[in-house]
């Protein structure tokens, strides 16, 4: 199994999520973040004041895959969170040891 | 308590519809101490909101009970020596007749105190905007107390008390550029030469947590202060009230529109904080001047204070002063500037046939301004500043380091003002997905 995480723009999300459950994802866990790239952040004025802003707000998408699936589901990913414009993001893929349905106690890919 | 009575020789007797709208421009100028808290309250960072909230809140209550106890008498009972005013049938409000009238007015005197009450409660309350996120609430509940005794209460007395210095010499002002405004900012930055800056100032980025709700408090702010200088000539039978309101509204427009202009062009962007605090700019500005200057005088003014004050907000980096929330920059320097354009601007065909330079009348009254001012500026500045050096000598006018960095609100008042853990107690709960499509034939990936 995989881990596939993915830090992407926050307006992408919809588009990812009607991606993934087309391939047949039934779930995914979602945060908010933030951080930053090579788009680094951008400058706020208050008052006359520039604050520069390093971290801009991102969404972190976490799904689990078969080894099988993964490659191609990064894809998937990656296809629909493309703008073109810098900031876009990154998707990383992790071994996963186990995994349990908390419900029924499944393990390993029937957990999936 | 303007700068002339005009009434004719005939006693006034009391005038209902007068007292009605006096009520009614009290209750809007009561309105005004929560609008800064809110002004004020969404500057600062989230972790010093509520700190923030209460050095307004806390006024209300402290100045209250002074002003009934003693604090009419001192600043309002008749006249010692031009300086201060007592009148013991005024002390705890005692000795007063219900349809007693303010002497030379159409409304009870009981209208006019609590009118004037609501003055003295936001006047201590726009100076906690230079101290943010750093002092310690007991500190400053004891600093308004005396605040208000030796500064608020005798300074009143200059400006609007009969026999009250100012007010002999012939300082117009109309509902308080000198005595609240010029007063608070001269407080603020006394105050702040002693306490010291926060920690971080010019370095950590310290912007404000909810813009919303600096507008919010700006619009109550606006809205509140129609009372505040309508209500200054203590009824409307001549229409110097009027005159007044629309001049709050030309000028407040006006130095709205001259902020968001000149940051701009200097800054790049119209942003709200800036439409903000041109609003309140200009508002500050046309306190002391509306009474006196036309429309077109109010727009100059709302004008000049607001690119003045959009000016002076950079000055604290410049020379290290941290004015948190820029309590000198547009109370100090828009009372100024209100308070001395009276001397060019005067038309002579308001509150009193007094003209400025620019209609005709030489510098004669921009004389008395400065005199006003800068009496009041130095009267403020070192007495607060003294007032808070024995505070911080005795039981200490700062949290400790720990405290401001982790956040006053919790070491102060046991509490956050907002929840982020979602987590835990239920509060989170979401309906569980349905798993009807488990074990399908697709491929299963599932969190």
């Amino acid at each position: 199994m995989k881990l596939i995480t993915a830090v992407v723009k926050p307006h992408r999300l919809d588009e990812i999520k009607e991606a993934l459950q087309a391939f047949g994802v039934h779930g995914l866990t979602v945060t908010e973040a933030s951080g930053y790239g090579r788009q680094r952040g951008h400058t706020e004025v208050y008052r006359g004041a520039e604050y520069t802003v390093d971290l801009v707000p991102k969404i972190r998408i976490e799904v689990l895959a078969e080894d099988d699936d993964a490659e191609q589901l990064i894809d998937v990913i990656v296809k629909a969170a493309r703008t073109g414009k810098i900031g876009d993001g990154k998707v990383w893929s992790l071994p996963v040891e186990t995994a349990v349905r908390v419900r029924t106690g499944e393990r390993g890919p029937d957990a999936l | 308590m303007a700068a002339a009575i005009t009434l004719a020789a005939d006693a006034p007797t009391l005038s209902s519809a007068n007292t009605g709208f006096m009520l009614i421009c009290s209750a809007l100028v009561m309105l005004m101490t929560p609008g800064l808290a809110f002004f004020y309250g969404g500057m600062v960072r989230v972790k010093s909101t509520l700190n923030m909230l209460m050095m307004s809140f806390i006024s209300l209550g402290i100045v209250t009970i002074l002003w009934v106890l003693y604090g009419f008498s001192l600043a309002f009972g008749t006249d010692s020596g031009s300086v201060i005013g007592w009148n013991s049938d005024w002390v705890g409000l005692s000795n007063i007749g219900l349809t007693e009238l303010w002497d030379g007015y159409t409304i009870p005197v009981f209208v006019f105190m609590v009118f004037q009450l609501m003055f003295a409660i936001i006047t201590p309350a726009l100076i906690s905007g230079a101290l943010a996120d750093r002092v310690k609430f007991s500190a400053w509940a004891l600093f308004i107390t005396l605040w208000a005794t030796v500064v608020y209460f005798p300074v009143a007395h200059w400006v609007w008390g009969a026999g009250g210095w100012a007010f002999e010499l012939g300082v117009i002002d109309f509902a308080g550029g000198t005595a609240v405004h010029i007063n608070a900012g001269a407080a603020a930055l006394g105050v702040i030469l002693v306490i010291g800056k926060r920690v971080g100032f010019k370095k950590d980025p310290m912007r404000p947590h909810s813009l919303p709700l600096v507008m919010l408090g700006a619009g109550l702010l606006w809205f509140g202060w129609f009372g505040f200088n309508a209500g200054s000539w203590l009824g409307n039978d001549d229409g110097v009230g009027a005159l007044m309101f629309v001049n709050t509204q030309v000028a407040t427009a006006a130095a709205m529109l001259a902020w968001l202009v000149y940051e701009k062009i200097r800054h790049g962007a119209f942003t709200t904080l800036g439409a903000a605090s041109g609003a309140v700019a200009g508002l500050v500005a046309i306190t002391p001047s509306g009474g006196a200057v036309s429309p077109l005088g109010a727009i100059a003014v709302g004008a000049i204070a607001g690119v003045l004050c959009a000016m002076a907000v950079g000055l604290k980096y410049k020379f290290g002063y941290d004015d948190s929330l820029d309590v000198v920059g547009v109370h100090l320097v828009g009372g100024v500037v209100g308070s001395l354009l009276i001397g060019l601007f005067a038309s002579g065909k308001g509150q009193s046939d007094v003209e400025g330079l620019f209609y005709g009348g030489g510098l004669d009254q921009f004389w008395k301004q400065c005199a006003g001012v800068f009496a009041v500026l130095g009267y403020s500045l070192v007495v607060s500043a003294i007032l808070a050096f024995l505070l911080d000598k005795t039981i200490g006018m700062r949290v400790s380091e720990d405290d401001e960095v982790a956040g006053i609100d919790q070491a102060e008042h046991a509490e956050t003002a907002y929840d982020f853990s979602g987590a835990g107690g239920g509060a989170a709960r979401t309906a569980v997905p349905a798993a009807g499509v488990a074990g399908a034939e697709s491929k299963k990936v599932d969190a």
